[in-house]
């Protein structure tokens, strides 16, 4: 089966500056893929290279089999995107700017009309589809640029960020859209840093950081491949006999400001230890990816 | 230079040009009401307050009534002003501010497509704006015969020659002051200096060769005989300059809008 998406040794480079350094990946169709990375890792210049909005400075890529960017119409006409910031047309009420977005796609004005009610409805905003677009909520413009995104019946739909910015209600339709789009069979890849998103839908995630792919795998997979199974996190307390304790274990300890990371397998013994000391405050619970992410990408600030 | 590391390809615009136009043109007819008191109203001034105020202390300019001179000379300066407000504020808005472009840069649309429907629209908003001139110079009684329509092609032109200059401004502009120093160094002293007001025949002999080389010149040398119903001369000449203006504006904002957009 063709791949959606095969990128090869894909560089970008902005004077001195490399943002993407030779990325090489395939999207296999039907899948969710999820692009993990702190900011300035080079995800969304990846997606934007994907679109041949970004020119690429080596590498090769083909989407949909054809290449980009010489095949960057036929191209763009198969994808959907959800950009990170806001681009909805202002000048319009929500109904028009998906029917003006349509027209974009060379779509005639009575097929795109005929489009829109469902969409609005997938979106949940048929209440408001003659709302002008600034008065709606984060949430509702989100989802309108959703919408947007499915007006030209996209086979691969890309979503930088999708949630960043979104209140729990308003993130958690946008994941029942995401994950409706995924029943439906379309081609998912999406950015994130938030993991609990990247946990949820995708299939598959890559790790970004520094312009490069880290690593790639299932959210099971590359927690299994990095990190221990169980995590203690002490918060409060003396944790000194606790680390010589936990070391003595075979647990590996990460600092943090006054939290201790204790990852191990047999925990058992340790907790019965932290039961002792009341002064001891402590979390344990499962390793999950935010551990692989930190554990891959480190500890230390990016902005 | 950075200048030369812009992609130089050449224009290659599309169909999708026609869905950029259109959609202008939607936003267009929801503002119709102030468009129309634009459109109309201020023309309307000028002729009334500078043709009868003036025109009481000029008989005749150029062989011609003073109301038919200066409402000739206002039809060709006001496409130049309708197409570069709109080339610059408008165009900046959706360039820059309101991110319009990106949404359309992620669908099947080039930037080609995107500026040649800019272009478009900027003439096509120059020849509303004849229209309303030529209307109430008609309804005055100054126009020459129907051939005064032929006004409306070339404001036409003029909208290409001067979209496509503001278009360049735009694509180098940071921010809409940027703006003043494309209307006061270039758009107002084509107004004053190129013939709108006064024939360029009273200018001293070096600045009217001077102002041969700006495209407002040779837009009124083409509007305003033809309006007043007057044989128009050397055209070749002067469609060959607006267009010129029009192709090499379009080129070198397309460039530069690549340079700042596509990256």
């Amino acid at each position: 089966m063709t791949p959606i998406v095969s990128a090869a040794g894909l560089v970008k480079h902005y004077g001195g500056f490399t943002a993407v350094d030779g990325v090489s990946f395939d999207i296999a169709p039907g899948r969710c893929v999820g692009v993990l990375g702190p900011n300035g890792a080079g995800k969304t210049t990846t997606l934007r290279m994907i679109l041949g909005m970004t020119p690429m400075t080596a590498g090769s890529l083909s989407v949909f089999g054809l290449p980009m960017p010489a095949a960057g119409r036929a191209i763009r006409r198969r994808i959907g995107v959800v950009p990170q910031a806001d681009n909805l047309d202002p000048d319009f009420r929500v109904d028009e700017n998906l029917e003006v977005h349509a027209s974009y796609f060379g779509i005639d004005a009575a097929t795109a009309r005929a489009r829109v009610p469902e969409l609005l409805a997938f979106a949940s905003l048929t209440e408001r589809r003659h709302a002008r677009t600034d008065t709606l909520s984060g949430g509702m413009k989100r989802r309108l640029t959703i919408a947007r995104a499915l007006i030209n019946a996209p086979d691969l739909v890309m979503l930088d960020e999708p949630t960043t910015g979104l209140d729990p209600q308003a993130r958690h339709v946008i994941w029942s859209r995401l994950s409706a789009l995924r029943a439906r069979g379309t081609t998912l890849l999406l950015t994130t840093h938030y993991m609990e998103e990247a946990e949820r839908l995708c299939d598959e995630l890559m790790i970004m950081d520094h312009g490069r792919i880290l690593d790639r795998g299932s959210p099971r997979e590359l927690i299994q491949r990095h990190v221990e199974p169980e995590v203690i996190e002490v918060r409060a307390g003396d944790t000194r006999r606790f680390a010589a304790l936990a070391e003595r274990h075979g647990c590996r300890l990460e600092a943090q400001g006054d939290s201790l990371y204790c990852y191990g397998h047999e925990s058992a013994p340790l907790l019965d230890f932290l039961q002792q000391d009341p002064a001891l405050v402590y979390l344990h619970r499962p390793a999950g990816l935010e551990d692989v992410f930190l554990r891959i990408t480190g500890r230390d600030l990016r902005d | 230079m950075r200048l030369m590391e812009a992609d130089w390809t050449l224009p290659q615009p599309g169909w999708g040009a026609l869905a950029v136009w259109r959609r202008n043109l939607r936003v267009w007819r929801k503002l119709i009401g102030p468009a129309v008191v634009l459109n109309f109203g201020e023309p309307t001034l000028y002729l009334l307050g500078l043709g009868f105020g003036l025109g009481a202390f000029i008989d005749t300019m150029s062989g011609m009534p003073y109301l038919a001179f200066l409402a000739s000379g206002i039809i060709a300066s006001s496409a130049m002003t309708t197409a570069s407000f709109e080339g610059t504020y408008s165009v900046f808005t959706r360039m820059d501010v309101q991110r319009t472009y990106d949404a359309m840069l992620a669908t099947p649309l080039t930037l080609d497509d995107i500026l040649a429907g800019e272009m478009l629209w900027c003439a096509t908003k120059a020849g509303f704006s004849a229209a309303a001139i030529l209307a109430v110079a008609a309804l005055l009684g100054v126009t020459g015969g129907w051939e005064a329509l032929w006004a409306l092609p070339v404001a036409f032109l003029i909208g290409l020659c001067f979209g496509g200059l503001a278009l360049v401004v735009s694509a180098v502009s940071s921010n809409y002051d940027f703006f003043n120093y494309y209307f006061v160094l270039a758009v107002t002293p084509m107004l004053i200096l190129c013939g709108v007001f006064y024939p360029i025949e009273g200018l001293p002999p070096a600045m009217q060769a001077a102002i041969q080389v700006l495209p407002l010149t040779h837009a009124v040398a083409l509007a305003r005989p033809l309006v007043a119903g007057l044989p128009v001369t050397d055209v070749a000449l002067h469609v060959a300059v607006l267009v010129l203006y029009a192709g090499a504006g379009f080129y070198l904002a397309l460039a530069l809008a690549r340079r700042r957009l596509l990256v």
